[in-house]
């Protein structure tokens, strides 16, 4: 659609007030209303350009909402405890009224697929409708990170697949020793995933018909690296090969492909956990702009409908009293605070960005030259598609917005008594402010950097990683922990180095309980030289 | 394009297998809550759940992430009174806006709290009778709610065609149409006795016109009357019939215990298993089950259940004064013939020796001929005693209704019982 022709339909909106009849008038919803509501919402969506996949609404009980958040969302997943933790906890809590369920859960898959709860009025239905299926839904679609990394009409096959060649290890090889493998994986998963390269999107068919070959070869190779230990004249070679020849920040391809002793089974499922952490890795880097993006757009296309007349004051009153709520943001010091609710500051600055293009003022001129005073839509839905949280504050974050919300940023080191405010809401600081903002959102500044340095291939085939501090911020204390499940899925001695700024080593763990399985260790060696 | 999809008759029960896995794991900490559970409630009081609490810690999923300290900036909203440049103490506990990054705050905020979920009244009693080495029948009569069965009671508006009970029904009409007609057929009566009076005049003194009035209101009378349907919906009657649990007998439970200062803490733990046992069992059988705790050293009393298990005693052991006790209670409050008397025994093995025989001659004269079955378990890792030989003298002349066995672990208790459940499976057979 043109610009001539969107302003067009906006126009005819906003003059001739063509009042129409409201849908309904009670609260109560009924399969014939969803879908009316769908058809407005679909029609004043389409009329914004929100480019979408199909909808498939599913309406499910307050149980099945459970499920569905036990299994971080997904239609079908792979059976695991800590899925039944995450269910027992929420049943827990749900049942003595500590807490309310999300009002959706929506699936980056085509067609995209949200649930409504029965339990939910018809206001909070379209509201989910609108939230989910056009909000979220177009972002899944249009974000570029989502269309790089993901493939939505692949993921429910893949999760099929998952799920049944799990259920097949499980019988073949016990559900212990399946969970000790997916254990160790969970606890890499946020180090599963391709930060740079780009991935072959996943396709289940295609997956199914490899993964038989792929545990032969993958064997093979492994094989072939380790083959080549006894033979003298490598060892005389005095030049050191390192392996692996750069370090590897993707720690589960990394295992995935060279952990010696990890049979075929065990790399596959590596491999399917994997897959996962990239399916969600876009979700991570995008939670302000996608809950901004869906907020924004069922804020409008709500108020759309009530400028049309197709829904009663009432309903608004309901709509607006929810709205309200998600978009609060607790000050800092209020015992509710737990940080910047993404709701509010994507909302916000979905919002702000609109004003600046329809009403900039002098400072937004300054500070925005080349949207201000353009296209509203064009601009949003351009930085819907190109941006991510960090790169998205940092681009569009306004000084007025930060004076609303008076953001300031302070410097908490911990070898100084006092907390230092670097910047505040005002001339001086709105850029400082924006950046460490920014900087927040940045995963690679959330998780710390932690890489496959190297092998000790001639050696006792230890593993060695390095951790790369930022600003001194050490290691948690799962960090042993996670070290041991490393060692599960190595099968020797496993080594992490924590790195000051200077480069020199400030921590070490290491995980080498060689006595406890030793004879074991030893023989699976020697086969593997055989 | 949108699908509106109804998902709400799918199954809900998705995550079942997750949580069984759960559970499975933590299977341990279940373990140890629902033992402690045990210990704490009554022995009539088996059959709820329970809340189980496993340290928060132990559940946790590690994963690498930043941990306190070191340098860092971060960006906070609603500032107040701040400006660029000031210099504010770091609050203590980390309460607001300190020191761990974000998120990390409120996640170890929690982490001093437990993990905290309930099990079902199922799982709880599986838990309970893990150690105990049930076979699965029993396991499952134990679970299971009482066997129903259906009785006639009485009659009911609704019902299906197959308990339609006729003769009610035709009488409930009769009667509908005798009440119904009642107050014409009072007209009737009269307009009749008015036509006759009228007929036996003399001809010529006959009114014609009041002659055929009074036809007619006969007439019409005598329509009102047939119109009163035959049979009505109203007047249908079913055969009632209701759902009754299949036992309705009462049973008591004597627990006999020895609570000498020999009797350890852990020992009565065991007892208890014991006696658990045999409660859930006849609660299964019996409509009202009553439980009579004795307890005896040199003389025996009669207590509750708290005293029962955790008063502390000592001194010596005659266990015949237990049995003497046993034998008045039943005689004074419990008629063999209304009542199905157990009796259950734990001991020690301790007894004074002289007194052995005398238990032997008083189990089997005054207390055996009441009781449907008697169980005597002796908790000892040592040899056996008199009161044991005693006892197994006795054992061939009881038959199936006397059971004894020495034990050292909660898994040997079910073979004491293993005759009293295998005679109910196969009775359930039959």
């Amino acid at each position: 659609m043109s610009e001539e022709e969107f302003t067009n339909t906006q126009s005819k909106k906003e003059h001739k007030p063509n009042r129409k009849e409201p849908i309904s008038t009670g609260s109560e919803w009924t399969f014939e209303l969803l879908e009316k509501y769908d058809k407005e919402i679909a029609r004043i969506a389409k009329s914004y350009r929100l480019d979408t996949y199909p909808n498939q609404i599913e309406v499910i009980t307050a149980e099945q909402m459970m499920d569905a958040y036990a299994s971080v969302g997904m239609p079908i997943s792979y059976h695991h405890w800590s899925y039944g933790k995450h269910f027992l906890h929420t049943q827990t809590h749900y049942q003595r009224g500590q807490m309310g369920l999300a009002y959706e859960i929506v699936i980056n898959s085509d067609p995209c697929i949200a649930y409504l709860m029965e339990e939910n009025t018809m206001c909070m239905q379209a509201l989910v409708i609108a939230h989910a299926c056009y909000g979220h839904n177009s972002f899944f679609k249009g974000n570029y990170l989502f269309r790089t990394w993901t493939d939505a009409s692949a993921i429910i096959d893949y999760l099929v697949f998952a799920r049944k060649y799990i259920k097949s290890c499980e019988e073949r090889h016990g559900v212990d020793a399946v969970e000790e493998t997916l254990d160790a994986a969970h606890a890499l998963m946020n180090y599963g995933v391709d930060r740079y390269k780009r991935p072959r999107p996943i396709s289940a068919e295609e997956e199914k018909q490899r993964q038989e070959e792929r545990e032969d070869i993958l064997q093979q190779q492994v094989n072939d690296l380790w083959r080549t230990l006894p033979e003298k004249e490598k060892s005389s070679d005095k030049k050191q090969h390192r392996f692996p020849s750069e370090p590897q920040e993707n720690l589960l391809y990394f295992l995935e492909k060279n952990a010696p002793l990890l049979k075929p089974w065990q790399r596959e499922i590596l491999r399917i956990v994997r897959k996962l952490a990239q399916y969600f890795y876009p979700q991570r880097q995008t939670q302000v702009m996608n809950e901004g993006w869906a907020t924004f757009w069922h804020y409008t296309l709500l108020n759309t409908m009530h400028e049309e007349g197709l829904v009663t004051d009432g309903f608004m009153m309901e709509f607006l009293a929810s709205h309200t709520s998600v978009v609060y943001q607790p000050p800092f010091d209020s015992p509710h605070f737990s940080g910047i609710n993404p709701y509010t500051l994507g909302f916000n600055m979905m919002v702000d960005i609109r004003r600046i293009c329809e009403h900039p003022t002098d400072e937004d001129k300054e500070w925005f030259p080349d949207i201000a005073g353009s296209d509203w839509l064009d601009t949003l839905h351009f930085a819907m598609k190109n941006f991510k949280d960090e790169s998205f504050v940092l681009q569009y974050l306004s000084p007025k917005l930060m004076r609303d919300l008076k953001l300031f940023s302070i410097l908490d080191d911990d070898r100084k008594m006092h907390i230092h405010i670097e910047a505040i809401h005002d001339e001086m600081g709105y850029r400082k402010v924006r950046e460490n903002l920014a900087k927040q959102y940045d995963l690679s500044f959330r998780e710390p950097n932690i890489q496959v340095y190297s092998v000790d291939v001639e050696g006792d085939r230890s593993l060695t990683m390095h951790h790369y501090r930022q600003n001194n911020v050490p290691l948690n204390d799962d960090s042993s922990e996670v070290l041991k499940h490393l060692r599960t899925l190595w099968g020797f001695d496993v080594y992490l180095h924590s790195l000051g700024d200077d480069g020199k080593v400030i921590k070490s763990y290491s995980c080498a309980e060689r006595n406890h399985s030793g004879d074991q260790l030893e023989l699976d060696a020697n086969q593997l030289i055989i | 394009m949108s699908y509106i999809i109804d998902r709400r008759l799918n199954g809900k029960n998705k995550s079942m297998v997750n949580r069984q896995r759960f559970l499975r794991r933590y299977k341990s900490h279940i373990k140890k809550a629902v033992t402690d559970a045990v210990s704490k409630r009554s022995i009539t009081d088996m059959e709820r759940g329970e809340k189980i609490s496993i340290p928060t810690r132990d559940t946790q999923e590690p994963v690498f992430g930043h941990g306190q300290g070191g340098s860092r900036d971060r960006v906070l909203p609603g500032n107040k009174e701040f400006h660029a440049g000031d210099k504010v103490l770091r609050p203590k506990g980390g309460g607001g806006g300190g020191g761990a990054g974000e998120g990390q705050a409120s996640n170890q905020g929690e982490g001093d709290d437990d993990f905290s979920f309930f099990i079902s009244k199922d799982e709880f009693l599986d838990y309970v009778f893990e150690d105990l080495a049930l076979p699965n029948l029993v396991k499952k009569t134990l679970n299971e709610h009482d066997a129903m069965e259906y009785r006639r009671a009485g009659f009911t508006a609704t019902g299906t065609a197959n308990n339609l009970a006729i003769v009610r029904s035709m009488r409930s009409a009769q009667a509908r149409r005798i009440a119904l007609s009642a107050s014409s057929r009072k007209k009737l009566k009269l307009a009749m006795a008015d036509l006759e009076d009228e007929e036996a005049k003399d001809p010529d003194l006959q009114n014609p016109i009041k002659i055929t009035e009074l036809n007619e209101r006969i007439k019409k009378l005598e329509d009102k009357i047939k119109k009163i349907p035959f049979i009505d919906t109203f007047d249908i009657k079913y055969r009632n019939i209701v759902k009754e649990p299949v036992p309705s007998t009462k049973a008591v439970m004597f627990c006999v215990m020895d609570v000498s200062g020999s009797m350890t803490q852990q020992i009565k733990e065991m007892a208890k298993r014991f006696y658990i046992l045999l409660y859930l069992f006849l609660q299964r059988n019996y409509e009202k089950t009553e439980v009579v705790f004795i307890r005896h050293h040199t003389s025996a009393k009669e207590v509750d259940e708290q005293e029962f298990f955790y008063s502390r005693e000592t001194g010596g052991t005659i266990v015949s004064s237990a049995l003497q006790l046993m034998s008045e209670i039943i005689e004074e409050r419990y008629n063999p013939s209304e009542w199905n008397i157990y009796g259950a025994q734990a001991s020690d093995g301790d007894n004074w020796d002289d007194d052995s025989p005398q238990c032997a001659k008083l189990l089997h004269e005054k207390v055996m001929p009441f009781l449907q079955y008697f169980a005597y378990i002796e908790i000892t890792p040592n040899a056996h005693q008199a009161l044991w030989r005693a006892y197994e003298d006795l054992a061939p002349q009881l038959g199936e209704r006397f059971a004894m066995e020495q034990i050292t672990g909660a898994d040997e208790i079910y073979p004491v019982f293993r005759e009293l459940f295998s005679r109910k499976t196969m009775k359930q057979a039959v």
